[in-house]
This record gives structure tokens, C-alpha cells and sequence, in this order.
């Protein structure tokens, strides 16, 4: 080889001069940028909850979230938008891999000339959003290019759920199948172990949505952190900053979390609530005093009444008692918990875990007086005068009826009357064909709890539920709901009860009526029915769980004289004050109907009853 | 004659604006040359202790400018190592021919470089264009045409679009039906021989002892290849060979290049053949919650200019403790080049330099 070539050869290249040159005439002559192309952003603000991970993950920091004072966020998004600055941005797409709604894309513009390096910053949007600036192919132009002048239809690099840079899919949970489970009240979810939570709580992307989502402003993020770093201590700590029964709400809570969890557009939300389960499920309660460091608490000298040992009760009692005073409970029934040992099944939360919670709190120094009923064994005149002040949780423990014809037949019954008993032990009624008329999270319960005696009973599984709202909007928890069906039972969304047909005094069933609708235009609850389309449900025996009511009957006269109201509801403040200071107001009473909003109210009673007898507000 | 110092660069023939060198002449005889990088310093590797294991992604392959890939390559494949994560068997092979197009790339421009210096621009002109012809083929695939940011942790970033196998088969053989005109008009061409011939010359044990890698020491006539020596992606499903030359010298080179540039093409068609079916992604933890074991890895690809290793520590966060690459060009601009340039003409550091195929970024990093 190392010879020197010898030939004329290379002026074969003078051929080319007669070819058509290669280069594109720029701007005249235009490559059409590929399919995948990398360009500026495009951002569809429908779709962005502005949950921040652009801007996290970016690696030039070129990403800023703006809070757009337009947008009014629902809740568990925000009103911020990612303001993208192309003098940082490297066009590397990470944001887009990372985009849990897949709002984020890049579009095939990648032109923007400009002698003012402050326009450099874009506020992305799309064609959705954004009419003025996105063109139609035929009034764009390549000579005005720029960042406020883009061509519409124009995406390149998009979202694709495989390479995303998030893990949309749950570690599943596992769980007792529903033909075992249905034959007897033992808890249907096992719980993570450790090695299913690290990898869980490695999903989350720390974007927060959750924490503004969580009714009690959990530290989500914080303790989902300490779980996946194996901490679960710390994590228990974060936990009892806002929420003195994880226990029970990581097993029963309506976890808004989950529904506002960035990872839920496309995927599965984190399973936040079986999360917190696992982490207070690992520590024995011997250990809780010395991990929340709560083995000494001074005493300030002044004392609460608590009446009603529910969620709030419990919640303000274990604040209070963390600030010093001295929280006093009274409970009418024989144990501390409320609804939630009285309203829940075991199925959904055993009593060992219920009663963790409770003995947690007890070892605080908190004092639960059960089988006191105010107004009989105590009054309220004697509360307010023993105590600095007194903060009412009782609940909802009435049911209501629908009153329709039939209803005062002695085999229609109130569900929430029937679950109390039950989780007391007692026996109710249980016939082989049942008609449960709601469709919310009680009756469920009690329909549940109804094919397991239906099973111990009968052997047969023979329950119809029927609602008022379609499937779509029923008010029950969606897991609930499948987990009803999976159990045998039949569910009529779109339907009211019209009669209860009765026949030689015995019940035969219920004659239903299409319902239209629920809500009218204004959102208000005003059912509108098809009086032609009609259906029987058959059933020997009625159950109606279509909501609660609280029970005031406890409240002197003068007392009810004194307080405010709005509509049927009493009037309080942020922190559950009436308009009688002494006296607040919590659980279900104040908001919800549920665990989480219930301990917000106990918790947030508890600072307004601190800000009352320390500083008389 | 005199001695004379002589500041040679940054901006000269043989690199253009970020490398120099000082020369110790008499006449136009070189009496030493002493390397004087440190233009494009921009402290990549601290810089990636500073950014997660994903962060760090989009950032590794600024490193080398002319040649992205590999540097994705080799990061991959170091964070992989540490945190033991497998890749699918069909990302294997996609890395494999997204590697080799970025062979034949990286060579094209090199071809650019080299002819462009010595004043062969009709033959830059070619190489530039049909080097332009990959980079819309990494765009398809990439959506990005210089940086590509890829290969990641797990595999490859998206899986081929429709058609795109074609698409590779028809760049490549336009592009391979101009081999003979390169040859006429540059390989074999008189000038071009005179010019290059004898230029930088080493020997293969000098080669070897000065710690040269790539064509310095495979045109020195040892076939030593990483994709042979330590096989990755899926070259050792395949069959290849490796173009040596005996001469050691910048004729020798350049050939070297050529022949690799061709074999690579057959490498793709090859690789194309056989491409297996499947996923290409096996995805790594969430990047905000993704700590890799504590341990240390040494990895190496072969890149278009020789063995290029990173060595990667990591202390159990998400962050690596300790990142260092050992790039071909750092023995090649830098010792060899040194050693070369004793005893050569000022009119030949330029084209000594060049054949050496050193590029700065390498070096400054």
C-alpha cells in the first residue's frame, strides 16, 4: 500500500460541477424537520395541573413554574404553568419524558429571531389555548418565525407512556379473593411488605398535588420520602404531625391524595393510603411514645371536654393534650371510636388496628369516659362550668328515610343503625333476598357486611343496591363499588325507589323509578324522575342508606338559642368556634362526612380552643 | 539559526480555536512541541457530580461534540453496571447500529476535517453532505441532530420509527456509491499521498508504550478493537473485521478510517439483518427517587477514535460521586503528539495533528 498512486483519476471530480448543488437555498428552500424533531414546547394548559416536575427534572434549570392568576386551579392542581427560558433549554426533552398528564410536548418549530434576548422566555402553550400565536400552515411564515409566531399542528417529540421517565403502574396490593373474604369479617388487604413499599414509594414524584389535595394538608411527600429511604420512624413522625390515626386512615380514608396524585392522568396514582398503613403497621405501639417523643408532656393546668370519641374527638384531644392541656372525652357508647368502630366494618378495619390508634392516644395521658351520655349522666352546663372549654364531635348517627309508601314497615331499616349493631356484636336481620337503597360508601357497608351473614345464613348471595346517581357519579369510593360486585352484588345506578310493595304484611320488593336526573342546573340536590320507565327490585327485606343526620337532642335549649346558623347547619369559624366561644365544633358535624376531614376539624379546633383560652379570641 | 518559541493555535489547520501548541523551533524544524489545551475546559465531570443519574444524561454526550454517542454509550453503560439493570436484547442491537451510524458520521466529518485542511474542498464538500445525510437519520430516530441523547440508562430512549430500517439501507448505499469517487479524488490521490505519507510516523511499539489507541495503533498494525477485546451492545453477535495498516504513519491513518468507515457500513447491514424483535426500554426508577448502590464501575466502548472508558463511582445517592473518562484523544493530542512533532516542519503540525485525530473536547472535559 505505501506506494504513491499515480493517475488522473481525481479529476474525475470536475463532473460534479454539472450536478444540481445539495445545498438548500435557506430560507427560500426549507428542510422539513422530522417527525420525532425536538423543538420549542407546546404545552395543553387543559391538561397541565402545573404539578412542577418540568421543571424539577430539567437539567439547566431553564424551566420556571409562573403562577398564571387566570387559571383557577381545582383542587389538588395548581395554578402554575411552566415558563420555558431558550437560553438555558437544550431541547433534551426530559420535561416531556417526565410530564405525568402529558400536557408537555415539543413541537417541530425550532426558529426564533429576536434582538432582545428578554423575549427568550415562553410561556408554552398550544394551538388548544393559545388561537393568536399558533397559525394555520397557509398564513405561516417562515420569515416572521419566532416564538409567538408558530405554525400550528406542528408536534414533534411527544409523550409516550412506555419510555416515561415516571412509573405509571401500582405495585399490587395483594389481597383476599372475594370468594374467601365474603365468607367472613376478616380484613380483605394483606398490606405491603417491605421490599412492595420501597418500590411504591419510589413512584412518587414529590409534586405535592397530593398534600394540597388531603382535607388535613398531610405531609405527604415527606413521609412517602422517609418510607422509601426505609425511615419509618420519620415517616411515622411526619404522619402525626397532621393526623393522629394513620392506622385507621391508612385503611379507610377517602384518600383525596390519590385522586389528585399527578401519576393518576395516565397511570395509577401512588397507593399513598396503603403507604401510610405500612409505615405505622411496622412500628409496635410500645415504641409510638419514644418515636413521637410524647413520654412527657407538661402540663399547662387547663382542661377540655371532648363529647363524642370519634375521629375529631380523638384528633383535637391528642393536640389539645400535646399543647399541655388536659383533654377529657366523653363517649354515650362502650367504646372509644365513633363511627369509625361503630359505622365500619371489621372486613375494612379490624379492631386491632382501630384500637392502636385509641390506646396510642389513652398512653398520651388523654382520659376517654365511655357510657356517659350528655344530658342524662352528665350536662353541658356542668362541662362548661368544670372545663375551659368544650368541643362537640358527635357525628352523624341518624339515618335518613326515603319516606316513600312502605317505609314504616318494620323490615326497612337504617343502615347505619344496622352497622352499629353489628360491629357490636349484636345480631340483625337478615333475610335471603335484600333490596339496600344509596349508593354511597355506608351502603356498600352495610350491603357487604350483608353478604357475609347472608352467606353464614343462607348460603346464597341474593342483594340488590340501587342508587339515585348513574355510575359515574356515584358517591361511593370506586374500589368500593368493584369490590361490592366482585362479592355478588347486583348494583341499579339511575334508579329511586317509588313503593315499598307490601303483600299479607310481608315485603315483596320495590317498585324503582329511572331517575334523570340528580343535581338540577344550579348543583343542588333535586332528583327528576321518568315516571313511564319503571322496574321491580325483589326483595323479602329493605335497607336505606341514602345519608345521615346529626342527633342535637343533647343541647339545652338555651345553648341552641345562643348559636348562629347557616341554613340547617351551625355557623363556625375556621377553627370550628361557634358563636358561643366556648363551645366548638368538629368531625362530622363541621365538614365531610368522612375520617380525614373529621381529624382536620379536631385538629384545627384544637389550635382555635388554644387561641381561645390563651389569648380569650 | 536561532531558537525561537512559537505559539502555534488555538485557531490553526490542525484544530479549529481550542487547542494549542508551543512550539520550540529553529528554522522551520520543530525542536519540541509542548501541548497547551485547556480552551474548552468546561468541567463536565464535576459538573455530573452535581446532577442525578438522569440529569446527567442529556449532559454526558456534550462532552465530544463530533462524536455524542458514544459518550451516551459508555455513561449507560456504567450506570447499568453499578446499578445492575438489564437492557433488552432488541435495545442491544438498535444501540449497536445507532452506534456504528454514528461511526460512519464521526468518520465523514473527520474525512471533512482532513481534506478541508489540506485543501481538498471539493472532497470536504462530499464528506460534509453525506455526513449530513446520517444526522437526519439520527434526527428520524432521535429527534435531535447533533445531540441525540438516546442511549439511556435501560436502553434506548424510543424504539425505531416505521420504515426506518429502509431509510438506513437507502442513506448508506448513497452514500456508499460515492466510495470510489473519495477514493479517486482523496484516498488514492497523488497529492494527498504526498502529503500524508511519512507524516507523524510511529512504530507499533511506540504506538503501544505511549498509550495509543484506535487507528494510531491499529495503523501500526495490532487489531485492537473494544468491540472485539471486551464485547458490548451486540457486536459479538455479529461478524466483522478489523482494518489494520502496517505503516504507523498519517497516510496509514486516514486509510484506516476509510476501511473502517466501510466495514462499519456492512456492520449496520448486518446488524439490520438480524434485529431481533421486542421491547427496547426496561425502565429505570422514578429520577427523583433513584439512589444507585454504592460501588464503583470501569466500562469502555470502542468510539470512532479508540477505547474510551469512564470510570464511575458512586457512594448510594442519586448522584455519582466520581466521574473520569479516559478518552482516546487525551493520549493521542497530548503524549503522541509531543513525540511526533520533534523533528517535523512547522507546515506539518496542522496535518500531524489531524491524523492523529484528536479532537479538544476529549481532552478538556
Amino acid at each position: 500500500m505505501d506506494k504513491k498512486p499515480k493517475n488522473l483519476r481525481p479529476l474525475k471530480a470536475i463532473r460534479y460541477l454539472f450536478k444540481k448543488p445539495k445545498t438548500l437555498r435557506y430560507p427560500f428552500e426549507l428542510k422539513e424537520p422530522a417527525e420525532r424533531y425536538r423543538g420549542l414546547h407546546l404545552n395543553d394548559w387543559d391538561k397541565c395541573t402545573g404539578c412542577g416536575n418540568c421543571a424539577d427534572i430539567c437539567p439547566n434549570v431553564a424551566i420556571e413554574m409562573k403562577e398564571i392568576a387566570e387559571i383557577e386551579p381545582e383542587k389538588g392542581e395548581k395554578n402554575e404553568r411552566p415558563e420555558i427560558d431558550y437560553g438555558r433549554c437544550c431541547f433534551c426533552g426530559l420535561c416531556v419524558d417526565i410530564c405525568p398528564t402529558g400536557s408537555l410536548r415539543l413541537s417541530r418549530d425550532y426558529l426564533h429571531i429576536h434582538f432582545d434576548p428578554n423575549t427568550f422566555s415562553l410561556l408554552a402553550k398550544d394551538e388548544k389555548t393559545d388561537k393568536e400565536h399558533f397559525l394555520p400552515e397557509e398564513e405561516y411564515s417562515i420569515f416572521k418565525a419566532s416564538l409567538a409566531h408558530r405554525k400550528e399542528n406542528y408536534e414533534g417529540f411527544a409523550p409516550d407512556l412506555i419510555y416515561a421517565l415516571f412509573d405509571p403502574e401500582r405495585i399490587p396490593m395483594s389481597q383476599i379473593p372475594p370468594e374467601e373474604r365474603k365468607t367472613s369479617f376478616i380484613e380483605q388487604v394483606k398490606g405491603f411488605n417491605q421490599k412492595e413499599a420501597t418500590r411504591e414509594a419510589s413512584r412518587c414524584l414529590e409534586c405535592k398535588l397530593c398534600e394540597d389535595a388531603c382535607p388535613a394538608g398531610m405531609d405527604i411527600v415527606d413521609y412517602i420520602r422517609n418510607i422509601w429511604d426505609d425511615n419509618l420512624e420519620g415517616a411515622a413522625r411526619d404522619i402525626y404531625k397532621t393526623n393522629p390515626l394513620p392506622e385507621i386512615c391508612g385503611r379507610v380514608c377517602t384518600h383525596n391524595c390519590e385522586s389528585a396524585c399527578a401519576l393518576g392522568y395516565q397511570g395509577e396514582p401512588v397507593s399513598i393510603r396503603w403507604l401510610k398503613r405500612y409505615a405505622v403497621d411496622s412500628i409496635p405501639l410500645e415504641k409510638y411514645q419514644k418515636v413521637l417523643g410524647t413520654e412527657e408532656i407538661k402540663s399547662i393546668g387547663k382542661k377540655v371536654a371532648i363529647v363524642g370519641s370519634g375521629p375529631g374527638g380523638l384528633a383535637a384531644a391528642y393536640y389539645l393534650k400535646l399543647m399541655g392541656y388536659e383533654a377529657t372525652i366523653f363517649e354515650k357508647l362502650p367504646k372509644a371510636g365513633g363511627m369509625i368502630r361503630y359505622g365500619i366494618p371489621e372486613y375494612r378495619l379490624p379492631y386491632e388496628a382501630l384500637d392502636k390508634d385509641i390506646e396510642y392516644i389513652k398512653s398520651t395521658g388523654v382520659e376517654i369516659k365511655c357510657n356517659t351520655t350528655i344530658g342524662e349522666d352528665i350536662t353541658l352546663k356542668d362541662l362548661k362550668n368544670e372545663y375551659d372549654a368544650v368541643f362537640i364531635s358527635t357525628g352523624l348517627h341518624l339515618g335518613k328515610s326515603t319516606g316513600v309508601p312502605g317505609t314504616d314497615h318494620p323490615d326497612v331499616f337504617q343502615a347505619i343503625e344496622q352497622l352499629r349493631k353489628v360491629t357490636m356484636g349484636k345480631e340483625i336481620k337478615v333475610t335471603d333476598k335484600i333490596v339496600v337503597i344509596g349508593g354511597g360508601d355506608v351502603a356498600m357497608d352495610i350491603s357487604r357486611t350483608l353478604v357475609r351473614l347472608q352467606l353464614q345464613e343462607f348460603g346464597v348471595v341474593d342483594i340488590t343496591v340501587s342508587c339515585l346517581e348513574t355510575r359515574d357519579i356515584m358517591p361511593a369510593t370506586p374500589e368500593e363499588i368493584e369490590e361490592a360486585l366482585e362479592e355478588g352484588i347486583d348494583i341499579y345506578p339511575g334508579w329511586g325507589p317509588e313503593e315499598i310493595i307490601i303483600k299479607d304484611d310481608k315485603i315483596t320488593g320495590v317498585v324503582m323509578k329511572k331517575c334523570l336526573r340528580v343535581f338540577d342546573e344550579e348543583g343542588r340536590f333535586n332528583p327528576e324522575f321518568d315516571a313511564q320507565e319503571k322496574m321491580e327490585l325483589k326483595g323479602s327485606m329493605v335497607v336505606e342508606a341514602i345519608g345521615q343526620v346529626p342527633d342535637f337532642t343533647f343541647l339545652p335549649e338555651e345553648i341552641k338559642k345562643g348559636l348562629e346558623y347557616e341554613g340547617r347547619r351551625i355557623k363556625i369559624n375556621e377553627y370550628g368556634q361557634t358563636s358561643t366561644p366556648w363551645l366548638f365544633l368538629g368531625g362530622d358535624l363541621a365538614r365531610g362526612p368522612d375520617v380525614i376531614n373529621a381529624i382536620d376539624t379536631g385538629h384545627k379546633a384544637a389550635k382555635g380552643i388554644d387561641r381561645f383560652i390563651s389569648k380569650n379570641e | 539559526m536561532k531558537e525561537l518559541e512559537l505559539y502555534f493555535g488555538p485557531q490553526h489547520l490542525g484544530m479549529v480555536g481550542n487547542f494549542s501548541i508551543t512550539l520550540k523551533v529553529e528554522g522551520d524544524r520543530i525542536l519540541e512541541a509542548t501541548s497547551n489545551p485547556g480552551y474548552l475546559h468546561r468541567g463536565f465531570e464535576k459538573l455530573m457530580e452535581y446532577r442525578t443519574w438522569i440529569q446527567n444524561f442529556p449532559l454526558v454526550c456534550r462532552i465530544n461534540v463530533v462524536e455524542p454517542d458514544h459518550m451516551e454509550m459508555v455513561y449507560a453503560m456504567a450506570v447499568e453496571k453499578l446499578a445492575n439493570i438489564e437492557v433488552p436484547e432488541r435495545a442491544h442491537w438498535i444501540r449497536s447500529i445507532y452506534l456504528e451510524l454514528a461511526r460512519v458520521g464521526s468518520h465523514l466529518f473527520g474525512l471533512w476535517a482532513y481534506s478541508n485542511m489540506l485543501g481538498f474542498d471539493t472532497v470536504a464538500q462530499w464528506a460534509m453532505y453525506h455526513r449530513d445525510l446520517i444526522l437526519d437519520l439520527f434526527e428520524e430516530l432521535t429527534g435531535g441532530r447533533v445531540y441525540h441523547i438516546y442511549i439511556w440508562p435501560g436502553g434506548v430512549r424510543r424504539d425505531f420509527p416505521d420504515g426506518f430500517a429502509d431509510k438506513i439501507v437507502k442513506t448508506l448505499h448513497s452514500i456508499g456509491k460515492c466510495v470510489p469517487d473519495y477514493d479517486d479524488t482523496f484516498f488514492n490521490n497523488p497529492l494527498f499521498y504526498e502529503r500524508a505519507h511519512d507524516i507523524g510516523k510511529i512504530t507499533q511499539e511506540e504506538a503501544k508504550e505511549w498509550g495509543g489507541v484506535g487507528q494510531v495503533l491499529r495503523a501500526t498494525g495490532v487489531p485492537y478493537d473494544i468491540r472485539k477485546v471486551e464485547p458490548y451492545a451486540a457486536y459479538d453477535k455479529v461478524d466483522f473485521k478489523i482494518p489494520t495498516r502496517k505503516e504507523g504513519d498519517a497516510y496509514s491513518r486516514v486509510w484506516v478510517i476509510r476501511d473502517e468507515l466501510i466495514e462499519s457500513v456492512y456492520l449496520i447491514f448486518k446488524l439490520l439483518d438480524k434485529l431481533p424483535l421486542g421491547k427496547v426500554y426496561n425502565r429505570v426508577p422514578n429520577p427523583f427517587k433513584w439512589k444507585v448502590p454504592k460501588g464503583e464501575a470501569y466500562v469502555r466502548v470502542e468510539s470512532s477514535r479508540g477505547e474510551l472508558g469512564l470510570y464511575m463511582v458512586s457512594n448510594g445517592e442519586d448522584k455519582p460521586y466520581r466521574v473520569h473518562f479516559r478518552t482516546p484523544s487525551y493520549p493521542h493530542g497530548l503524549t503522541i503528539l509531543e513525540k511526533v512533532l520533534k523533528g517535523a516542519s512547522i507546515a506539518d503540525v496542522g496535518n500531524t495533528m489531524i491524523s492523529l485525530y484528536v479532537t479538544a473536547p476529549e481532552i478538556d472535559r
